[in-house]
């Protein structure tokens, strides 16, 4: 009996959760800071799983057909499973998609744009020109220091990647 | 009116998602016992500290182990691959961890891959955390 009460009360729950969730938007765009900066867009499961291990990159850095190649390979996530149920990785790329570089959300996504061949859909942020260009001055030994570790690592040297903030003003390369 | 039936609503909801949620090191230790068939004294701390430390060719042939990434003490916060802060996984050092059983198998599903390249079985699951939870 009680199983049963405490079974009707789950389904109830998840019922009316999953309610909630659909009636409300999944992300929110708040205006565009320019083209270092990017617009204060969140979605809470993208927040929350991609943070796990690296900063939450912006939806601005990559295509569309970057993310969807990038959410349909999660097992085997730059030599990591990063696998997430169905609901949790559809929710993300909805996410994902509804603000990347080609869905006119932000200026930096379109300046991602301006120097992407057509048809290309890279899996790396580090592989866009737009990436490239932006840190051509940055050598190799820097990239491999200790707290820096890899280019991935965005907020070692911009103070405020979390906040989408990556004007020069805000850039401290460790020396180290 | 409808602005309390709402709320009301969500206050139920809250209660209902807390109690749902409420797992603990020795809640799980006795799903996962239960799930292999042992009695939960049947679950091996030192297996678990085994487990933890083993290390094992990964898929590029570099070693990689739990402690590699959660470093040899687990009341210590350790890095990902690309730096990033993992508070730390003894729940001694962090209460939050081990109170959430879908987290606690999105977790072992993702890193028993990487680390032994296959699933964990339940008999380890609850080792591990038999030793986690203990560790000081």
């Amino acid at each position: 009996m009680n199983y049963l009460l405490r079974g009707i009360g789950v389904v109830t729950a998840v019922g009316v959760a999953s309610l909630l969730a659909f009636s409300l938007p999944s992300g929110d765009a708040h205006g565009d800071g320019g083209g270092n900066v990017l617009p204060r867009t969140t979605n809470k499961a993208w927040q929350q799983e991609c943070a796990s291990c690296h900063i939450a990159y912006s939806p601005a850095f990559l295509p569309k057909a970057s993310w969807r190649r990038l959410m349909g390979g999660l097992d085997q996530h730059f030599g990591e499973n990063a696998s997430l149920d169905p609901a949790t990785q559809a929710d993300i790329l909805r996410f994902l998609e509804a603000n990347a570089a080609d869905s006119g959300t932000s200026r930096m996504g379109s300046r991602v744009m301006q120097s992407m061949g057509a048809n290309q859909a890279p899996l790396r942020v580090t592989e866009t020109r737009w990436f490239v260009r932006k840190h051509d001055e940055v050598s190799k030994p820097v990239w491999s220091r200790k707290s820096i570790g890899s280019a991935a690592n965005c907020a070692a040297c911009h103070r405020q990647a979390e906040q989408g903030v990556f004007d020069e003003d805000t850039v401290r390369i460790p020396k180290q | 009116m409808i602005k309390h039936l709402l709320y009301g609503g969500l206050a139920v909801l809250g209660m209902a998602s807390a109690v749902a949620a409420a797992d603990s090191p020795a809640s799980l230790m006795a799903q996962y016992a239960q799930q292999a068939g042992v009695p939960v004294s049947g679950l091996s701390a030192s297996r678990g500290a085994a487990l933890y430390r083993t290390e094992h060719p990964g898929r590029d042939g570099q070693a990689v182990s739990c402690a590699g990434c959660h470093t040899a003490n687990p009341a210590q916060a350790g890095r990902s691959r690309v730096g990033k802060r993992i508070e730390p996984l003894a729940p001694v050092a962090n209460p939050q961890r081990f109170t959430d059983a879908t987290k606690v198998e999105k977790w072992f599903r993702r890193n028993c891959q990487d680390v032994l390249q296959r699933e964990c079985s339940a008999q380890e699951k609850g080792d591990f955390i038999a030793w986690l939870s203990q560790a000081r």
